[in-house]
């Protein structure tokens, strides 16, 4: 079973990632669970929501302790929230935004992890027009753990969204993809 | 067809291709997606020859539920928390009169404090109001579940209760499978009601009765939820024929056979206790689950087989009997001899984990009632200050006031 948990605030389309991903993973034939943190819902309060994948009916129905990945859409949850709490070893992290993690301050701790830096905001902002990260930190993770590919993404965006909405969103997922995969290149 | 929905929207779905006739809510909190997506469907023309009506509150959602089940029509509704007792005085009225009403439970707290979060409070509350009661598990099962209520109903003359928890199951995605519409035309025949009012032929349905007959017709209504356990395993069966899956039914049962302590519960924390139990059979324990899908009626014989073999059965329930514990141990008492402890989890919507269920499963020995992951020593806190003070303040301010360290305001 591989686990993710997504971190951001309220308007950010935090709960809305975690239904595309599990409808990315169903369509390539897997089995997805995805579910909200159960907290007061405001705009700008800090949210989770998790992703459950596997090949095999998932029964469990805790909240995601030990994630395999983690995709942080507001960096600005480092400084309030525990996001890095229960990650595996050697896990993913992915974080929205267009500093480094020298900057962050977080250079010798994502060492231990496979950390990816995506400027995902702007890449919404220059795509959809809106600051909502959520399509683009999903192409970006498509790229990091390959374990959905790009093109599952945006059938779940089109699935979720439709007619100019989602092929913004889909572009800024293609962009987040390519970005990703242009930096492990170089 | 398999699709990747919502809870929610997998219901609504599912209602839609029973072809409900009259779909009355009210669409304000404490209200799920189910009924949203149903109004869309309604309006988009895909439910058929289908009134969807916005009520004024819960009480009148089943007033006129009840109202069109009396006319004849395949009347549906759902609420949760809150909702659900404002209509009490009508639940008691649609069961009475022996209308097959469905209604979605999307199981929720009640408050005082105010919570909107799950457990199973809310139609544990009802459980005696003479709605048959079935829990699902899954999303799957709540879907399916609703196929069934509606043949169900209709065929006993009784409305049914499907309650799916609130939150847990309602908003979350996952794998179903979608059955068609010939699949539930085949299933679930037209509504043929045993009575109706029609002005071509008078009659009237709720007359007084007085001591003379009172007792028998509460009688009526006990019998006829005897009859509804006889009948609900054939109609599961059916339904597996029909729709290639195991759902509803009874009861289900999981590693019991050589199960020294078995475990019995509701709904979609089955799944995490499965799990549970799978992790504890590794290291050696012989450990069981029982999932009690038809709470009401109460499925006595079937229990009592399904425990014969235990030693030591653990009720973990999502509802608390203020004054004497356990809702669901006090119905599992009536059915087996063994000690039977209570594990009372999930209030309110607290996550149920698997290390603190094999922790309590694992335990030598536990109290009669145990409050799962219960912080003690804040409660103690609150106690001495209670004892202390007379005027010790609101109750929940202060245990917030000790959990996070903000004032009581």
């Amino acid at each position: 079973m591989f686990q993710v948990r997504i971190h951001g605030r309220g308007g950010q389309g935090v709960v809305t990632a975690a239904e595309m991903l599990s409808i990315a993973a169903f369509r390539e034939g897997k089995h997805a669970q995805a579910f909200p943190s159960f907290g007061s819902e405001r705009t700008g309060a800090p949210v989770v929501a998790y992703c459950r994948i596997d090949d095999k009916e998932i029964r469990v129905r805790e909240p995601i302790l030990e994630p395999d990945a983690l995709i942080i859409q507001d960096p600005t949850l480092l400084h309030q929230v525990d996001v890095f709490a229960g990650l595996r070893p050697g896990g993913y992290i992915l974080i929205n935004t267009a500093r480094s993690f020298a900057d962050l301050g977080l250079q010798d701790f994502v060492r231990r992890f496979k950390a990816r830096a995506v400027p995902a905001t702007e890449l919404a902002m220059k795509h959809v027009g809106r600051p909502v990260p959520n399509a683009a930190l999903l192409g970006a993770f498509a790229a990091l753990s390959r374990l959905i590919s790009l093109q599952s993404v945006a059938e779940a965006i089109n699935e979720k969204f439709g007619g100019k909405v989602a092929a913004a969103n889909v572009a800024a997922a293609g962009a987040a993809y390519e970005a990703l995969n242009h930096a492990e290149a170089a | 067809m398999l699709k990747q929905l919502e809870g929610s929207r997998a219901v609504a779905e599912a209602v839609a291709l029973c072809r409900p006739e009259v779909i009355c809510a009210y669409p304000i909190s404490p209200q799920t997606h189910i009924v949203e997506a149903l109004g869309e469907l309604v309006a988009q023309g895909a439910v058929g020859r289908c009134e969807f009506i916005n009520v004024e509150s819960e009480f009148a959602a089943m007033s006129v539920a009840i109202g069109a089940s009396s006319a004849g029509a395949r009347a549906y509704t759902a609420t949760a928390s809150q909702g659900l007792l404002f209509m009490a005085e009508a639940l008691f009225n649609a069961s009475g009169l022996g209308l097959p009403i469905v209604m979605t439970v999307a199981n929720r707290a009640i408050g005082a404090p105010i919570n909107i979060w799950n457990d199973h409070t809310d139609s544990m509350s009802q459980r005696d109001c003479g709605w048959i009661q079935l829990f699902a598990e899954t999303n799957q099962e709540a879907l399916d579940l609703h196929i069934q209520a509606f043949r169900l109903a209709e065929e006993l003359s009784l409305p049914v209760m499907v309650c799916m928890d609130g939150f847990i199951l309602t908003h979350a995605y996952e794998r179903v499978d979608m059955p068609t519409q010939q699949q539930v035309d085949a299933y679930l025949p037209p509504f043929e009601p045993r009575q109706i009012l029609d002005p071509k032929e008078p009659v009237s349905i709720g007359a007084m009765v007085g001591p003379e007959a009172f007792t028998e017709v509460r009688y009526f209504a006990h019998a006829k939820q005897m009859q509804a356990l006889e009948l609900i395993p054939g109609w599961a069966d059916e339904f597996r024929r029909a729709f290639g899956r195991e759902s509803g039914g009874l009861l289900h049962t999981y590693r019991i056979e050589d199960a020294d302590t078995v475990v019995v519960a509701l709904g979609s924390v089955l799944g995490t206790i499965k799990d549970t139990v799978d992790e504890m059979r590794a290291r050696g324990a012989r450990i069981g689950v029982l999932g009690i899908t038809c709470f009401r009626p109460w499925p006595r014989d079937a229990v009592q087989q399904a425990l014969a073999r235990a030693k030591r059965v653990i009720v973990l329930e999502k509802s608390l009997a203020v004054g004497i514990g356990g809702i669901v141990s006090t119905n599992v008492r009536t059915t087996c001899d063994v000690p039977i402890y209570t594990v009372i989890a999930g209030l309110g919507g607290r996550p149920i984990t698997r290390a603190s269920l094999a922790k309590v499963f694992g335990a030598a020995s536990l109290d009669h009632t145990t409050f799962l992951d219960l912080d003690r020593p804040l409660v103690e806190k609150v106690l001495k200050r209670e004892k202390e003070l007379r005027r010790s303040g609101p109750r929940a301010e202060q245990i917030l006031k000790e959990k996070h360290g903000v004032p009581a305001r």
